[in-house]
């Protein structure tokens, strides 16, 4: 069956031995996945405070109304709702998979989405010099032996987060994403190769190419040899979509054991106008994401155990409404985690609350995480970082968070 | 006719500074570093002006270079291309152009039909909903009447990009469409995105800035795009004749703007004139915002057919209270309000500075050599923002023709696509086809949702996907060119180093189209 299996997918080969067949085996690998939302997602809806008196004030037409009325929030606690459209998320709350942490992100006071996003991405705020990504660094810094599908970046351009000189493999969007190409020919690839033998940069992203795409395809043919794309027979819709795609992602990190470390982004988040409350825009949005986040939990299926997948956004939204049922660009917001080893169920951070004094200059949910320091203990704990590692991810990482030792299960 | 003359003779003193100045950069390699640095030859200064100045060599430049002489050749393109308006337009182009409802029609009329087919689709899905049976006509209108028009603005693009023998007014019509960016994907955006890029884009790429810069804060595309047109003083009540229509219907009540929106307003500074370290602070955010609102969309023109352009302040909509901004005291002045912040944003050292290093990077290199971003910032705001001297200088520069700056930029899709298309001297026959693989590329053609537009830099391209996709549109188009190896290597001519030839040589016939056009040498330019 194995030898078939290699004859089979031989085209896909490039005549080196495949990695996942020359190394064992070794289950129970613990795995990452970052989801960024760009474009700022209005945090004070994804997860809602419900219980402070300023929200519903400053929100008339955009607040979510309460748990227990109609189209109301999901009640996660006194104080927090889950926005109604992220339903197909809520069982992962109540099982225990789901936490949130609300006022972090930033320490730097940018308003720009593109800076801010920048320095998401390198894990340097306030430095734009940095000239690579934190997760290429953490790949780098991470135990164990390389592979070359040990990261993903799923989408068709290079994210800054990944930037750098450890080598990713690229999956594309899209159900042809996994489909055969010129690039796949052993004969294209041997030419390029020469072609490319003076040029560093590309002969790399070749290899990575040509590695990678021979490695995804094995992993996703392996014990499924007609069905190249699962998404394919698992009634998702032939057009582009977001749970399609997640769902893909998850099922490669699912049958590819060297799989550690994946990134997507999913943009359009800036909601300036009409954003909607319970219906609407901002909803739809969610909607789609929930669907996606929840597609990609299944389609890691088992590895769904091992994995963490964060959920971030380069900042928050105003906590008042602007002048077109829109908000615009804030600071503090709500990072997602979700996945097996998380202590979910609960609200971690401190919350600086919505009064008028709390707020940053005067207009916005304040940040009192860091988001490195929610990353931190995930990189260590969960991926099992030391701390001289952990340094060359963040450097000049602010101190240890408080809610660190409550973050992953024992 | 003076004036021509002036123009003639200035067009010439230009090219033959410029062949001045690639031969000082030539002297001056010489005299520096013997060994590294050789200056570029005459083949390599033609092939570098078609890659940067335009979207690469078909067959006919590499025969026009070869009759010519490279010298010759070179010196004529340039004097040409600083004089767009003199070159013919193709007659195929121009017939091809003509028949697009989208560069024909006015800004009234075109967002009347999207606003129509939006209604016709929303009432025919609202009786299907129904069970009635809704007209075909109605049911598809958005599809039929609007997607249509969004194909052909970009089919437009790409054809006036292939074909032009303006081929420096195409690429920098795709920088400052860049720098202005508008998303064709939000709501009547796409219809627009064509009169924009023809208005408010187009005369002014070698005009002045200033004039760009106020076309754009004008065009109901930019308005709708970044929502000023919904930016209004707080507590805005609309106007007394509308407020019983709307009484009736809460849903359009709720959409009446109540106050600011400051999308456009940040997005002015940080993208379109200071830059994101241009020395503003949020207030300075906020209170630009309420200089801007009041400019907006003729509401009767726009709902109602009418004609014309859309732009139009309304004084109810204005903030006119006092502001202080950038450190300067406002007194409430209605639309010269907006006009004095275009004034002093345009004006701002700090524009300059962040132009000129745009600029630099998309046309010399990723990290542009810091001289030219001088030289060019300088030269901005001494001519007051005139885009052509500032072009002029940047072809006049050193920096320009380099070693360091050749073949030193690596392709966008869009310049990749289009490159192709031109060295294998394809028509545009498949439009579709071709958009389809620009948006496969992470760059649908007015397809870039966030208002910074598409990157020039290697690092926002090369990866392992980009790879693989570039190599199957150069098999793809390779084969359906049918051109033969040779030719394409004599289009290619000087940017193709002795390794692609010599490795090239050795493998099979059926692949060599595809190798060159997947080499090193042609994903850079």
């Amino acid at each position: 069956m194995l030898r078939r299996q290699l004859l089979h997918f031989g085209a896909f080969t490039l005549g080196g031995l495949p990695v996942s067949l020359v190394h064992a085996q070794n289950g129970g690998q613990k795995k990452l996945v970052v989801v960024m939302l760009r474009g700022a997602v209005d945090g004070l809806s994804v997860v809602a405070p419900y219980g402070e008196r300023e929200y519903a004030a400053s929100r008339p037409q955009i607040a979510l109304p309460p748990p227990g009325t109609d189209d109301g929030l999901l009640k996660l606690d006194a104080l927090f709702g889950l926005h109604p459209a992220l339903s197909p998320l809520k069982r992962h709350w109540d099982g225990g998979q789901l936490a949130f942490v609300h006022a972090s992100g930033s320490p730097d006071p940018t308003r720009s989405h593109f800076d801010a996003q920048d320095y998401f991405e390198s894990g340097t705020p306030g430095r734009k010099s940095t000239p690579d990504g934190w997760m290429n660094r953490l790949l780098t810094a991470l135990p164990g032996e390389p592979s070359p599908t040990r990261a993903i970046s799923q989408g068709q351009t290079p994210p800054r987060i990944f930037a750098g000189t450890a080598s990713v493999a690229s999956l594309g969007l899209g159900p042809g994403a996994m489909q055969r190409r010129a690039i796949d020919n052993p004969q294209m690839q041997a030419g390029l190769a020469k072609l490319y033998a003076n040029d560093a940069q590309l002969s790399g992203t070749l290899r990575d190419a040509t590695e990678g795409r021979g490695e995804m395809a094995r992993s996703m043919a392996a014990g499924e040899p007609r069905s190249m794309d699962p998404s394919a027979d698992a009634g998702a819709p032939s057009a582009r979509s977001f749970a399609a795609d997640a769902r893909r992602l998850g099922t490669l990190i699912r049958k590819d054991p060297y799989t550690q470390l994946a990134f997507t982004s999913v943009g359009g988040w800036d909601t300036h106008v009409n954003q909607g409350a319970a219906r609407g825009q901002l909803a739809n949005r969610l909607a789609s994401l929930g669907e996606g986040l929840d597609a990609l939990s299944a389609g890691l299926g088992d590895t769904f155990k091992d994995t963490v997948i964060v959920v971030a956004s380069e900042f928050g939204r105003t906590l008042r409404q602007n002048g077109n049922g829109g908000t615009d660009h804030g600071r503090g917001n709500v990072i997602w985690l979700l996945g097996g080893p998380v202590a979910g169920g609960q609200m971690l951070g401190e919350w600086p609350g919505l009064d008028a004094s709390a707020l940053a200059d005067g207009r916005d949910l304040a940040v009192r995480t860091d988001f490195r320091q929610v990353l931190a203990p995930l990189l260590q704990r969960h991926l099992g970082l030391s701390e001289t590692a952990l340094a060359t991810v963040f450097p000049e990482s602010p101190q240890t968070w408080r809610y660190a030792n409550r973050l992953l299960r024992a | 006719m003076r004036n021509r003359r002036f123009i003639l003779s200035s067009a010439a003193a230009l090219a033959s500074g410029v062949m001045l100045a690639a031969r000082r950069s030539q002297a001056a390699s010489l005299a520096t570093s013997t060994t590294t640095t050789p200056p570029l030859s005459a083949d390599e200064r033609a092939l570098h002006a078609l890659n940067r100045l335009g979207y690469g060599p078909r067959p006919a430049d590499a025969t026009a270079i070869a009759a010519q002489g490279a010298d010759a050749w070179l010196e004529r393109f340039l004097t040409e291309q600083l004089e767009p308006r003199r070159l013919p337009q193709p007659e195929a182009l121009a017939a091809r152009l003509a028949g697009m409802d989208v560069l024909r029609l006015g800004q009234a009329e075109l967002l009347g039909r999207y606003r129509e087919a939006i209604k016709a689709t929303r009432e025919a899905k609202r009786e299907q909903s129904r069970g009635m049976t809704p007209g075909a006509d109605a049911l598809n209108a958005v599809r039929e009447q609007v997607r249509p028009l969004v194909a052909d603005a970009a089919t437009a693009r790409l054809a006036r990009a292939l074909q032009s023998p303006a081929q420096l007014e195409e690429v920098l019509t795709e920088f400052w469409f860049n720098h202005f960016n508008v998303y064709a994907g939000k709501g009547p955006v796409g219809v627009l995105v064509a009169d924009y890029e023809q208005r408010a884009i187009r005369p002014h790429v070698l005009g002045r800035f200033r004039d760009m810069l106020g076309a754009t804060a004008r065009h109901p595309a930019m308005l709708t795009y970044l929502d000023n047109a919904q930016s209004v003083v707080a507590g805005y009540q609309p106007p007394q004749r509308a407020r019983r229509f709307l009484a009736e219907r809460p849903a359009l009540k709720a959409r009446v703007p109540a106050g600011l929106n400051e999308n456009y307003a940040r997005e002015l500074m940080e993208l379109h004139t200071l830059g994101v370290d241009g020395g503003y602070t949020q207030r300075d955010v906020t209170e630009l915002a309420r200089m801007l609102t009041g400019w907006g969309l003729d509401s009767r023109k726009a709902l109602i057919g009418g004609t014309g352009d859309l732009f139009a302040f309304d004084p109810r909509k204005h903030d006119n209270g006092a502001k202080t901004w950038l450190g300067l005291s406002i007194s409430g002045a209605g639309p010269a309000e907006g006009e004095r912040a275009l004034d002093v944003l345009a004006a701002h050292p700090a524009t300059a500075r962040h132009l000129a290093h745009k600029f630099a990077q998309a046309f010399v290199a990723d990290e542009p050599p810091p001289g030219l971003v001088q030289k060019l910032a300088y030269n901005f705001r001494a001519t007051g923002g005139d885009l052509r001297e500032f072009t002029r200088t940047l072809i006049r520069a050193d920096e320009f023709w380099q070693r360091d700056a050749y073949q030193a930029k690596f392709k966008t899709p869009y310049q990749y696509l289009l490159s192709s298309l031109r060295a294998l001297d394809l028509p545009l026959a498949e439009p579709r086809k071709l958009l389809a693989a620009l948006a496969q590329a992470g760059q649908p053609l007015y397809g870039a949702q966030t208002p910074d537009g598409y990157k020039s830099t290697a690092a926002a391209w090369r990866n392992p996907e980009a790879l693989t996709q570039r190599v199957q549109l150069a098999t793809t188009l390779g084969q359906a060119s049918g051109i033969s190896p040779e030719r394409l290597s004599v289009t290619l001519g000087a940017s193709l180093s002795d390794l692609t030839r010599r490795t090239l040589a050795d493998e099979p016939a059926g692949q060599q189209v595809a190798l060159l056009l997947a080499s090193p040498d042609f994903m850079k330019r």
